[in-house]
């Protein structure tokens, strides 16, 4: 099981508002007034499926998923 | 090409100074093409990349939070990370970057990433008062949210860009009061003209905002605790707020590159359409890219100016093209030339654009009716269509995209079904332009932030 924190990104550029990622993980998308889209860019790591099969439903591939296991940089400060 | 100098170019030193999105998608597109040397990315913001598109909609309005908008790193890079620490200054001839921390890091070839950051009200007009603000970082946003969610009697917003709109749309989906002054006729004007700007007007008043077109500000005055009390605009209204956003437009950030040769100033950093920095003389700076906010460069199908794009998807696009070419041999470089495209979401639209609406001398309504919630509008330049914005109408860019592309004709003949029964071509009327229509300036189409980025936007 992928234990990384989940994270995406949508392409609004490419994204026509068809919808189909907020039937598959209405948790993590939905819409604000008719067509615009907003998301939570890190959602819980427990919607990794729902969210996947969203990427997949996208009909023109907005989605995008993170897919790097090292960890996520910190300021210099904070490993010093 | 043989093997030992595709090996060259892809081992040794590269130093990104930038890590938000250009700089971030730059160093994973570099181990994309095989790059196996020592990655480096230079952040001045002490956080992980981030996207900035949500802070002036979703975060302003509380829906989303600030630890929420972390951007996906797509891949593993093995990079070294100094975030925290903004570059200083650049030696070209000794291949060195300058921290601030005192510390210099030596580079084999060099990415500039390194944005645009909002411009900021003159301190001696009131730009230093509590109260007021700017939205470009996770920080702003964060501070101008607790502002708003404090329920000011009023906010004034100062500029009806993209940036503009979308924070007095915040404001009156919070039900908070909001005045929007904007130097020219209309909002959006300068990255639209006035005729889909005077559409754009109508949102805002549908929406309840104070709309003050061809009015500036002339002071921000606070009390004796330095907190923001009053604002005195160019009609002669002195009004009482507490929270002012300065959204005028972005400044580049290229102050480290002052004394370094390069051609750089606050427009942004000059480059080749291979990516590749140009020097103050002319020549091209070997080994040194520029990708993102703060490139400044010529496109092919946009003749006769310099293009600098606050545009999202032209961060990832440049990043791509400057790590391509950063790990190629000359005959193997490509140009940066995509069709720019960027979108917003104001007052209950989705506006989307391809193509750059702000070189055209004129445009035509070609599908629904500017008075109607959708349409779609084309932008021409001497008979050419260069650029289409369509708002709440999604699905109908690539047929446009694809037409710009081609280089097709202004009006365009395209027999949409909502479409007008003839096609008005009139005048785009965009502010600053002389009789001809010809732009004074080089073109800078704002967009969703970054501030914009633009849009984004």
């Amino acid at each position: 099981m992928n234990t990384q924190p989940l994270r995406l990104v949508v392409d609004l550029n490419r994204c026509q508002s068809y919808g189909q990622c907020v039937y598959a993980a209405p948790t993590v998308f939905r819409f604000h007034d008719e067509e615009s889209l907003e998301y939570d860019y890190a959602p819980d790591a427990g919607v990794r499926r729902e969210v996947e099969r969203a990427a997949v439903a996208c009909p023109v591939q907005a989605i995008t998923l993170g897919g790097a296991t090292e960890p996520a940089p910190v300021a210099c400060g904070d490993d010093r | 090409m043989t093997g030992a100098g595709a090996a060259g170019l892809r081992t040794g030193r590269v130093v990104v100074v930038g890590a938000s999105l250009a700089g971030l998608r730059a160093a994973e597109a570099l181990r994309d093409e095989g790059f196996t040397g020592d990655l480096t990315l230079i952040g001045e913001e002490p956080h992980a990349p981030y996207d900035r598109p949500p802070l002036s909609k979703a975060v302003l309005t509380g829906r989303l939070a600030c630890d929420h908008i972390e951007l996906p790193r797509i891949r593993d890079i093995g990079a070294r990370w100094l975030l925290g620490t903004p570059a200083t200054g650049l030696d070209v001839p000794g291949r060195r970057v300058e921290l601030a921390d005192g510390r210099q890091l030596a580079y084999d070839r060099l990415v500039i990433a390194t944005g645009t950051r909002a411009r900021r009200w003159p301190v001696e007009a009131g730009g230093g008062l509590a109260g007021v603000h700017v939205l470009r970082a996770r920080e702003d946003a964060e501070r101008l949210r607790g502002a708003l969610a404090a329920g000011p009697r009023r906010v004034l917003v100062v500029g009806g860009g993209f940036t503009g709109g979308e924070v007095a749309s915040a404001c009156r989906e919070l039900g908070l009061p909001v005045t929007v002054t904007q130097r020219s006729a209309a909002p959006l004007a300068g990255a639209l003209g006035g005729v889909i700007g005077r559409a754009a007007a109508d949102w805002y008043r549908e929406a309840g905002v104070d709309l003050r077109l061809n009015t500036t500000v002339e002071a921000l005055e606070g009390d004796s605790a330095g907190r923001l009390r009053r604002a005195v605009l160019s009609d002669g209204t002195a009004m009482p707020v507490e929270v002012a956003v300065i959204a005028t437009g972005a400044v580049a950030n290229t102050e480290w590159l002052a004394g370094s040769g390069l051609a750089a100033d606050h427009r942004g950093v000059v480059s080749r359409g291979d990516c590749r920095a140009v020097a103050d003389c002319g020549s091209t700076a070997e080994d040194i890219y520029v990708a993102g906010d703060v490139a400044r460069w010529p496109h092919l199908l946009f003749p006769g100016q310099l293009l600098r794009l606050d545009h999202w998807d032209n961060a990832l696009a440049q990043a791509r093209t400057a790590a391509h070419n950063l790990t190629r041999d000359p005959g193997e470089r490509r140009d940066h030339r995509p069709l720019p495209a960027f979108w917003s979401q104001q007052f209950g639209r989705y506006l989307k654009s391809v193509g750059v609406p702000a070189v055209a001398d004129q445009v035509a309504v070609t599908q629904g009716a500017l008075d109607q919630r959708r349409f779609v509008a084309a932008y021409g330049l001497k008979g050419r269509l260069v650029g289409v914005v369509a708002v709440d109408s999604p699905r109908v860019l690539d047929g446009y995209a694809a037409l710009i592309e081609a280089r097709a004709p202004f009006p365009p003949r395209l027999g949409a079904t909502d479409g007008p029964d003839r096609l008005d071509p009139v005048d785009a009327d965009f502010p600053g332009r002389d009789a001809a229509g010809v732009p004074q300036q080089d073109i800078h189409p704002p967009s969703a932030p970054a501030p914009a980025q633009t849009a984004h936007r």
